[in-house]
């Protein structure tokens, strides 16, 4: 099996943010996102997820490593200073490479 | 006491105690759905015999009302709590902003007593969720540096949210259906209403008693202004209801609703127009402070103070 090296990222943060990184992902070049709501703690606190103002999500990307870059410097400037933010990027293979 | 909020109270005691009893995510979303429209659609089906001649100017009170309560909230969070004033915007926000649970339970006190209210009221809990949540913005950003807030996007995130769009459809849906239209759907909506409340009131015990643990971290001014703010916002709703001319019962609910904190669409929409305002003070006054205060407690004070306000004006 033939795979193809790209970059996937995996940002896990409030809620709130969901609407504006979807389109914040698109506008810097991604093909495409997946959402997950999922509930965890931090130096923020806990977030358990008990009603709307404490939902957290896990948002995955895959795509270029100059796209992932883009995508994650993004966020450090943009949401990391004031919004709860986990980030992590790691390498993987995709079958079909046109579809990120 | 009445027996939804003994719910509340078993939510708030289980979770203290160390419980880890939850409800499933997708219930409690269905629960709040139900309210909302069953709260809209009550008000609505009473909204069809009114004449406008008498809402529109109670409206524009009720606006006003919204306008005011975070312009008194704002000074009282900046000089006595010394808060930061993006803190004290968002805040203030959430206190002039409503809870429509709270409002739910100010609705049931009275039917169980019998009192009679604007059946129409529903109309202001709708009116009085937004002007505090803009007010509350333009207080935090005025002369302050940084980006501009994106209002359209912040309309968007406040009048389509949950609570506008379901109140305000419920709304529609009983007025246009009228009171014989809503007859096949009453078993569900009317009949069902209290004990849909009070399995929320659970969930809400659960949620609030969460949040209790927080307020160690933000100290005693907190506290007082939970309980505090929400007693001087009742005043001045009474103030405004008398001015109004509204009945004692619709005297009380509008003290409720001044007295209410917002605890869904404010922290939405100002997660996202104020974000460097801390969330969990906000948070912890709201659902750690003011709401268990206002059910327990509050309710029954504010129909206490509407009944002074009667005897005082010779009604």
């Amino acid at each position: 099996m033939q795979t193809h090296a790209k970059k996937l990222l995996v940002v896990i943060t409030e809620g709130a943010l969901e609407k504006l990184l979807a389109r914040d992902v698109r506008r810097l070049g991604a093909h495409g996102y997946t959402v997950s709501d999922v509930r965890g703690g931090g130096e923020h606190g806990e977030r358990a997820a008990d009603w709307e103002a404490d939902r957290s999500i896990r948002m995955e990307v895959i795509g270029d490593e100059a796209v992932i870059g883009s995508i994650a410097e993004h966020i450090l400037a943009t949401y990391c200073p004031n919004y709860a933010v986990s980030m992590y990027v790691s390498d993987c293979g995709v079958l079909r490479p046109h579809k990120f | 006491m009445d027996v939804v909020v003994l719910f509340f109270l078993l939510g708030l005691g289980a979770r203290l105690a160390g419980s880890d009893l939850r409800l499933p995510e997708a219930l409690y979303e269905a629960l709040s759905i139900f309210l909302l429209l069953a709260i809209g659609m009550k008000g609505g089906v009473e909204l069809a015999g009114q004449p406008l001649a008498t809402v529109g100017p109670q409206a524009i009170a009720v606006i006003a009302l919204g306008v005011l309560l975070p312009l008194v909230a704002f000074p009282i969070l900046r000089s006595v709590g010394r808060l930061n004033r993006f803190d004290a915007g968002a805040l203030a926000a959430h206190y002039g902003s409503v809870s429509v649970v709270t409002f739910a339970v100010a609705i049931t006190f009275l039917t169980s007593r019998g009192v009679d209210y604007e059946a129409y009221f529903p109309v202001f809990v709708v009116l009085m969720e937004a002007p505090a949540i803009v007010v509350g913005i333009v207080l935090a950003r005025r002369g302050a540096p940084g980006k501009p807030v994106a209002w359209g996007a912040l309309a968007h995130e406040v009048l389509l949210g949950k609570s506008i769009v379901l109140l305000l459809g419920g709304l529609a849906i009983g007025w246009i259906a009228g009171p014989a239209g809503v007859v096949p759907i009453k078993a569900l909506f009317m009949d069902l209403f209290k004990g849909v409340l009070a399995l929320f009131l659970l969930e809400m015990g659960l949620v609030a008693g969460s949040r209790v643990g927080e307020l160690r971290r933000y100290g005693v001014f907190l506290v007082a202004f939970g309980i505090g703010m929400p007693v001087l916002s009742a005043a001045i709703g009474i103030a405004f209801a008398t001015a109004m001319s509204l009945s004692p019962g619709g005297t009380m609910l509008l003290a409720t609703l001044a007295a209410s904190a917002s605890y869904i669409a404010a922290p939405a929409a100002l997660r996202i127009a104020l974000p460097e305002a801390n969330p969990g003070l906000s948070i912890a006054a709201s659902l750690g402070i003011t709401f268990p205060f206002n059910i327990t407690l509050g309710i029954p004070l504010y129909s206490h103070m509407a009944g002074w306000a009667a005897t005082l004006g010779g009604r």
